[in-house]
Order: structure tokens, then sequence, then C-alpha cells
């Protein structure tokens, strides 16, 4: 965990009382709506359907069992009891009260979580790896630099004001869990010849309606350039992005308009010129050593790697299912990182109850050094749990309905809000998953498909990452009426790739048909058992699917 | 349902409201015909031409203070007079979200 300084909680605070008095003038009619809604977006609130959405930033995925126990008071205080957790480690209270938002911002601000930059055209919350810091082979923990570019980016003058909004995210595992690769930078921690760890920067990706796929600018930046090297990008972005049209102004169109060798120079010619003049964004070792020392990591005990709870606890078929796809290899021996999956059967994807928040904060307490995650494909996970403790864990995780056993399976869907609350959606997101869950809700079945990824989002912002998604569906209207797009072969990971259209779009009661139809055509003709459902489409291609789905339709 | 914060041009085919979110919380909201809000779409007032919907709009949009994002959505008139919403945007606007919430109100 990242301990706060009194610089940080100041900050924070003032910010409360800041909006606090914004709010107020607005409520007396001293700001107008005009006026208002850039103040309220910098503060993470959206206006939606039926009402105000409140985004709180998780930086880079981490919590503590207090921020946890804060998020679900905020969630019954002031909300509707739950929260919605996003693709961008983000989380969502969908019927806050403008009224009432100080309040809750105020409560959230004791436990150091605040909603600044969580909106608006700057840089948003950076996020990393949901594993950082203890995802075996990792270069190093990358929530140091996440932490570090965040206190850069947080209220930075130049960055507040930006063509449109900017997004990082930060891996140091040769496995991309953070998908920097749709992000408008991208980072990945590596070290070069030299054994120097040092990063790849990769730009211009993004989804929504043009998407784009992020391209390597440099290859390696030493950790003491970073700072120096992200802004000479920003800067040419805030030069040359495009403020007159809000479909071509994040960086990606930028990028690809002129190409990533000119962008790059453009880039080059920027960092040259401030390296030299400005020797202040040269990171010493000091400043870095400042911010990794506020890291705070657990006491792990020396544990055998097979204990004896878990060797008894392997005769019961029901835990040896849930251990098989939710616990993963942890860096020390005896420990296990848990994922912990945010989508039951018939349930919205990402939601979370402020009592399974609460009673999950024990269990961190209990059995994670008090710490969880979250990551991007909308679950969360303990990072510290002894392998002994496994079968005690997934008891109580169970009764919470907190251990579904479809982690990286097919009923594992990522899904944004949709028409049911977001006032920019088309169509419906959320029943179209709740369906998908009850279609493959046999265990059996799903393990037989194996890893498979479906992303549903309710309009082309692609809030559900649908481009990315082994499965996309994106809800369009026709007529009035809503119809979903079907890619495939989509991915966010180190191989990121978009997805190929299949055909025309379904009407919303086909949908969940043709996806079977789908993964029926893959189990068909996949050449192996073990060959994953995105490695056929990527030897089959699409047609074989698209005969499959539409032949009868 | 095209988002009505794409609505440009004001062109209307056939009955429509007011309709926006209550600043103070947020909740949904149509303009009456005595120029007040009601969270009851029954109380809306109908237009039935692009002239009455815009002058609608424009008073609407007049009270900054009370009400945010007025925008005019269409609505049936079933028999009786009883007012239905005019597309599924507006009905879950309306209604509620379509699926059972986390936790039940």
């Amino acid at each position: 965990m990242y301990a706060y300084d009194e610089l940080d909680r100041t900050l924070i605070n003032e910010r409360v009382e800041e909006f606090r008095d914004q709010v107020k003038r607005r409520l007396a009619g001293e700001l107008t709506e005009d006026e208002f809604k850039m103040l309220r977006l910098q503060n993470g609130v959206y206006l939606q359907l039926h009402a105000y959405m409140f985004r709180v930033a998780i930086p880079y995925g981490t919590l503590s069992s207090k921020q946890l126990r804060q998020l679900a008071h905020v969630a019954r205080r002031y909300d509707r009891g739950y929260g919605h957790f996003t693709t961008r480690q983000n989380i969502q209270f969908n019927w806050i009260k403008l009224a009432e938002l100080p309040d809750a911002l105020a409560d959230l601000a004791e436990v150091g979580i605040h909603a600044m930059q969580t909106s608006g055209n700057n840089t948003r919350n950076v996020t990393s790896d949901q594993w950082a810091g203890v995802a075996p082979g990792e270069i190093e923990d990358p929530r140091i630099w996440s932490e570090l570019l965040r206190q850069y980016t947080t209220l930075h003058p130049e960055f507040s004001f930006l063509p449109r909004k900017f997004k990082f995210a930060i891996t140091a595992s040769a496995h991309d869990r953070a998908a920097i690769k749709i992000h408008d930078i991208g980072l990945r921690l590596h070290k070069n010849a030299e054994g120097e760890t040092g990063f790849e920067v990769l730009v211009g990706g993004g989804l929504g309606r043009t998407p784009f796929i992020a391209k390597t600018i440099k290859s390696f930046v030493h950790g003491r350039d970073l700072l120096s090297y992200v802004e000479a990008i920003l800067r040419v972005y805030n030069q040359y992005g495009r403020r007159d049209n809000i479909y071509k102004a994040r960086i990606k169109i930028l990028v690809h308009e002129l190409g990533i060798e000119k962008f790059a120079r453009e880039v080059e010619d920027e960092w040259q010129e401030m390296r030299d003049s400005d020797t202040a964004l040269t990171l010493d070792d000091a400043m870095i050593e400042d911010i990794r020392s506020r890291f705070s990591y657990p006491a792990y005990e020396k544990l055998p790697h097979m204990p004896e709870e878990l060797k008894t606890a392997a005769h019961d078929p029901l835990f040896e299912r849930w251990r098989k796809n939710s616990v993963f290899m942890h860096k020390i021996q005896g420990y296990a990182i848990v994922t912990l999956s945010l989508k039951p059967v018939g349930g919205p994807p990402g939601d979370a109850t402020a009592d399974q928040m609460d009673t999950l904060a024990d269990l961190a307490d209990k059995y994670s050094f008090g710490e969880i995650r979250v990551g991007h494909e909308q679950n969360l996970a303990l990072p510290h749990v002894a392998r002994r403790d496994l079968p005690a864990l997934w008891k109580a995780l169970d009764k919470i309905g907190l251990a579904t056993p479809n982690v990286n399976l097919v009923s594992d869907i990522i899904a944004c809000p949709g028409l049911d609350y977001c006032s920019l959606a088309n169509a419906r997101s959320i029943p179209i998953a709740q369906e998908l869950t009850r279609r493959f809700a046999n265990h059996d079945t799903a393990n037989l498909i194996g890893r498979l990824h479906i992303n549903i989002s309710g309009c082309i912002n692609a809030c559900g990452h649908h481009h990315v998604g082994h499965i996309g569906i994106l809800g369009v209207e026709k007529n009035g009426e809503e119809f979903y797009q079907i890619t495939i072969g989509g991915r966010a990971d180190e191989n990121a790739e978009l997805g190929a259209l299949i055909g025309p779009a379904v009407p919303y009661g086909e949908v969940a048909d043709v996806v079977e139809d789908i993964v029926e055509a893959y189990l068909a003709l996949r050449a192996r058992p073990d060959e994953l459902f995105v490695d056929s489409v990527k030897r089959l291609g699409v047609e074989p699917f698209r005969e499959r789905v539409y032949a009868t339709r | 349902m095209t988002s009505p914060l794409e609505q440009k041009k004001i062109k209307i085919t056939g009955p429509s409201v007011v309709t926006a979110n209550r600043t103070w919380d947020g909740i949904v909201i149509y303009r009456t015909a005595r120029q007040d809000w009601s969270a009851k779409l029954s109380d809306a007032a109908i237009v039935r031409t692009s002239d009455d919907a815009r002058a609608l709009l424009a008073e609407s949009a007049a009270d900054d203070v009370g009400a945010v994002g007025a925008y005019i959505a269409p609505v049936e008139i079933k028999e009786g007079g009883k007012i239905k919403p005019g597309n599924l945007r507006e009905h879950i606007r309306l209604q509620g979200v379509t699926i059972d919430l986390p936790v039940p109100a």
C-alpha cells in the first residue's frame, strides 16, 4: 500500500472544500450549468439517465480494507447500497444526489480517496496491472511509476485542458494485464541490453468510434527520463491535437494522421529541447526512492507451497473447481493471488454490494494483509493470500457470492452500464450479459470452451472495450430498436488486436443465440482442445463463424 | 435510441414533452403547462408542433437553477389520454432500469 503524506491529504481536503463551494453556488443559481459542468466533470460527476453518477478513482487498482469499507459506506449512505467497478480501475455510484456529493467526497477523503480527474479533458486515473508487486517474473512494481505519474499529472495546469481525455496504463510483466495497447500512452517496464530498467513507450491506442492499437514510439526510455518524455508527448498533443471536432480530438487520431514516424520526430525534438532547458523533470534516484519508500509490503512468512489444508481441500471438487480458475501463482512461495469474480450468474458485471464490500474488507484483513486489488476485467483480487488459507477463504467468499468459478471463462463478461444507466448509450448491455451468463452457467461446458472473453458496449464509445473482446458485442440503434454488431478475434493483452465484424447486426433477442452459435462453431473447428477461441479465429478467419451464424438467419 | 444529447435540429413528428433532470438530486422531471416541473409524466405539457416544442424547450431551458439538460422527447398518447414514453430510453428514464438492482429498493 502507498501511504499518503500531509501534502496529499491537504490537496484532497482542499479539493473537497472547493467543490463544496462550487456545488453550493450552483444550487443557489450563482453558477449556470454551463459554468458548473466542467467543474463537476473534473470531480468525476456525470449526469446520467436517472441521476448523477459519481466516478471515484482507485489509482493503479490498489485499495486498503479501510478504503473499501469507506466505499461501502458511501454506497450505503449516499447511493443505493452498491457500486460498479469499471474497466479503468474506478468505481461508479449511480444514484448520487448533487447536494450530498460534497459530503460523500469528504467521507472518501478521510481515507485518501478522491474523484479528481476521473472525467474531463485531462489525464485520467493512472491504471496498472492488478497483480502489480506480486506477479512472478515482474521487472519491478509498476505502481511506483504509476504513483509518480499520478502525482505529476494531478492538477497539472498544462494537462488540465487537453484536446480530449488522456489515459495512462503501465505494466511490468511480459503478460499484459493492464491493456496498455488500448491506452493513449502505454508503458511497459523492461530491461535493456545493459541491464538497465526503463520503459517501452507506446502511444495512440484507444477504442471508441475510431479504434487503434497503440504503436511503439520509443523502445527504451530510462526511468529518470520518464516524466520529461511523457511531457514531451503531451506537449505535442496539446499543440497539434484537434479541438474543433470531439470525434477527432484523441491523440490516437493525431498519431494516425501524422504517422508514427513524424509524430515521434516531433516528440523527440520537443524532448531534446526540454531536457536541455528543464532539468527539473529529470528524476534522480532519491525522488524515485522517496515514492518507493512510501509503498509498504507485507511481512511474508516462510510457508510451504502445498500445505496440509490444501491437500485436504483438494478432495472437494467444488473447491478444486474454484481454485483452478481463481487462484494464481504469487512471487512468494506459499502465497497466492486470488481473483474474485464479480460476474455471478444472472448478475450485472462489475457490481458489488456494500455488504459484500464490508465483508470482503474483513476477509482482506484476515487473509490478505488488508489489501484488495481492482482489475480492468471488472473483477477484484486479494493479492497476498497464504495458500494454507485458501479453503477457509473460499468458504467465506462463497457465503457472500464472490466465489463464482468463472474467472477468464465465457461468463466472465466485461460490460458497460449501457442504456439502463448511461445517457450516451444506444442499447442495453447488462441484460445481454446476464442472459449470456445464464446460457453458459454450466461449469463443465464453460470449462470445455476454455478461456474466452466477451466484451459488451452499449454504444460506440466502447466503455465495455468490445473492440478487443474475443467476442465483442456493440449495441446500436436501428429504427428505434436495439440491435447488436458482433465482432470476433479481438484481444487486449500483449498481442492486442481489434476484432473483425462477422456480419449484419442482430436484434436484442438473438444475441445470446448468435454467441452460442459462434461458440459451437469454435468447438467444432478448433484444432485441439487447448486451442483458445481467439487462436482459432486467428487461424481460420471470420468466414467459418460468419457462415455458421448467418446460414439460418 | 439515439442519444438526445446529439439533438440539434428541433423537428417533431408526433406528441412530445420536454424532460430534464432535477438539479439538486438528478431525478427525471417533465415540464408542465404551469411553467413548472413534475416527476410525473402525466403532468407533462404535450406539444404537437415543432414551433410549440421549440417554445416549450426555450422556456424550460431558462430555468437553469431547477433543471439540467432539458430536451424534447417523444411520447405516445394512449386511449383515455394516458401518456406513455415514446421510446425505450424514455421508458427506462421513467420506469427505472430494466434489471433487478443488486440491492432491492
